[in-house]
């Protein structure tokens, strides 16, 4: 145990030490105070961020259990960024909340598990993890403890999410019985593709997919959604979206790789599924989180077309995508917490005449759903386009036209939004809405990341140098 | 009669899988739906140790899964009845068709 080892584990570390530093000020009753905690919280979180830029180094721990890489390290420097920004967006919230400490402490145990998640070389490894960073997300879903909704939505997602680890876990039982290990490394070696191995590829992948919401697996999403506390809401889309996107790659791309005429065929299956059906529901919705859950879930199609093209432009192209996914929906977010809990409104007809006292939050809005419709000068198109191209490059047309065709689609429902805020005409005003400082920043941090990672080419190829050096 | 082998555990385990998501997916009361997942959870665990047993009798990769497992088992318990029971003290009930309030 060298300093190899510190700087190897330095996110989950750092992580783990901030959980502590959060307890300790807990029974120390530093947290009676609640603007003074989230300060020094919110600070030691741009602290993690910024750490998360050096030295980072590529090697493996533990026996292969543990690994990590360049792309690795910047996946987890993406979900760094997520989480500061959704703390830095929840500010306002978090003042007016008891127990804030227990919050970050949840909050912040999931993050771990997503880390360790994103390193795990070892199914035992993997599936730890994978509960580290599911379970405190069901208890946090709960965390407005006073309205039935809110614990509504945590019982949903924590059976859902166990029913799915328990079948995930079946998989990898079978998966253990025909190739006797649970390392990815040597575990690949012996898939053979037996019908045995088929079944608990299909069972993994169910478990995977849950997470994931992809389309059969889907019916959790919207209400767990919808009843969260918005923070937590736009964890469970950006932050948790963004892990197992990941992780679904690098099992694919390691575990299963030999595998790869079955998990084609699934993957474009529901590929097509899961954009169609995801917009087509989002059609229907009037709550406007519902519409961002459904709309969340087409996303997660589109992320798909890259992991599926097998390619280091497919791959760099999801990790771009998922970049500017975190900018645009933290907005998006942002300003959605604000109106729900200032003013108790959540469906899209309510926002009606919101430009005429909210100028700048509408713009905001505008710009941040322009992004995730895929609308040019934002990054979003450019992120849509690459993961089409990557796709394009494997030569899945029916695939790409489906995902197109369903771009139209998805513009109605963004638009109505964007309608709704700018063109509507309602009787009674909507009163102006009060943004304090902090969470100011957050908001211009997220569509300065909108604009700018859609004007520099520089990002892109920065992303792609990653995998082109690991490979 | 001829020995228990791995096919008999296999049979046991498929069947208490099996056993397990038709609780989930047909029971409405939220307790008993936790227990069907826990029946599920120990299908797998007795794969697990089945296959150890018989197929890689030389390593425990299989008995420390499962040693996580239940732990990992107790945990989601723990947090899935606090849940129910904040559910219960606002709704009342713990039917999961009362759980209602959010629909498509």
């Amino acid at each position: 145990m060298d300093m190899n080892f510190f700087i190897l584990m330095k996110p989950e570390l750092l992580l783990t030490g901030l959980i502590f530093i959060i307890m300790f000020a807990k029974i120390a009753n530093l947290a009676e105070n609640n603007g003074r905690f989230l300060i020094l919280v919110n600070t030691l979180l741009v602290l993690n961020f910024v750490a998360g830029f050096f030295m980072n180094q590529e090697g493996t721990l533990f026996s292969g259990m543990y690994i990590t890489s360049d792309s690795m390290a910047f996946e987890k420097n993406i979900l760094n960024g997520g989480m500061m920004l959704i703390s830095l967006m929840a500010y306002d919230w978090m003042m007016r909340c008891k127990n804030t400490p227990e919050y970050y402490m949840l909050l912040l145990s999931a993050q771990l598990g997503m880390f360790f998640l994103i390193s795990s070389g070892n199914f035992l490894m993997f599936y730890l993890a994978m509960e580290l960073a599911t379970i405190p997300l069901a208890a946090l879903s709960n965390f407005d403890l006073d309205r039935p909704k809110s614990s509504e939505a945590a019982f949903k997602s924590i059976m859902s999410s166990a029913f799915a680890s328990a079948i995930m876990l079946f998989g990898l039982s079978l998966m253990y019985g025909t190739t006797g290990t649970l390392d990815f490394a040597e575990m690949q070696m012996l898939v053979t593709g037996s019908s045995l191995q088929v079944l608990a590829f299909i069972f993994v992948f169910a478990g995977i997919a849950f997470k994931l919401s992809l389309v059969p697996f889907h019916l959790w999403t919207a209400d767990v959604y919808e009843g969260s506390p918005v923070p937590v809401t736009a964890t469970l889309a950006v932050i948790s979206k963004a892990t197992f996107i990941f992780v679904f790659m690098s099992t694919m791309f390691t575990v299963f790789a030999n595998f790869f005429m079955v998990w084609d065929k699934v993957v474009m299956i529901s590929i097509i599924a899961t954009i169609t059906i995801g917009n087509f529901m989002a059609v229907r919705q009037t709550n406007l989180k519902r519409v961002l859950a459904f709309s969340s879930i087409a996303q997660m199609g589109y992320l798909l077309l890259g992991v599926a093209s097998t390619s280091v432009q497919g791959a760099s192209s999801v990790l771009y995508f998922m970049l500017i996914y975190v900018f645009s929906s933290v907005a998006i977010f942002a300003v959605v917490g604000l109106i729900f809990y200032q003013t108790g409104k959540e469906d899209v007809a309510d926002l009606r005449g919101f430009y005429k006292n909210n100028k700048l939050l509408s713009w905001v809005m505008a710009v941040a759903l322009f992004s995730l419709a895929g609308i040019p000068p934002t990054a979003g198109f450019f992120g849509k386009y690459f993961l089409l191209t990557s796709g394009a490059a494997k030569g899945d047309y029916i695939v790409l036209t489906v995902a197109i065709l369903n771009m139209i689609v998805s513009l109605y429902y963004y638009l109505r939004i964007v309608k709704a805020m700018f063109i509507d005409k309602s009787e009674n005003d909507f009163e102006r809405i009060s943004v304090s400082p902090i969470v100011t920043v957050s908001i211009v941090v997220c569509i300065a990341g909108v604009l700018l990672t859609g004007m520099s080419g520089e990002v892109y190829e920065q992303i792609k140098s990653l995998f082109l050096a690991s490979n | 009669m001829s020995d228990i082998g791995l096919g008999h555990f296999l049979i046991v385990s498929t069947m208490l899988f099996f056993i397990g998501i038709y609780g989930f997916m047909t029971r409405r009361n939220m307790i008993t739906m936790l227990m069907s997942v826990e029946l599920i959870l120990n299908a797998c665990n007795i794969n697990f140790i089945a296959f150890n047993k018989f197929l890689f009798p030389n390593q425990l990769d299989g008995v420390f899964f499962t040693l996580f497992v239940i732990a990992i088992a107790a945990a989601e318990a723990a947090v899935a009845i606090a849940i129910i029971i904040n559910l219960y003290r606002n709704r009342k009930s713990i039917d999961a068709e009362d759980a209602d309030m959010m629909r498509l």
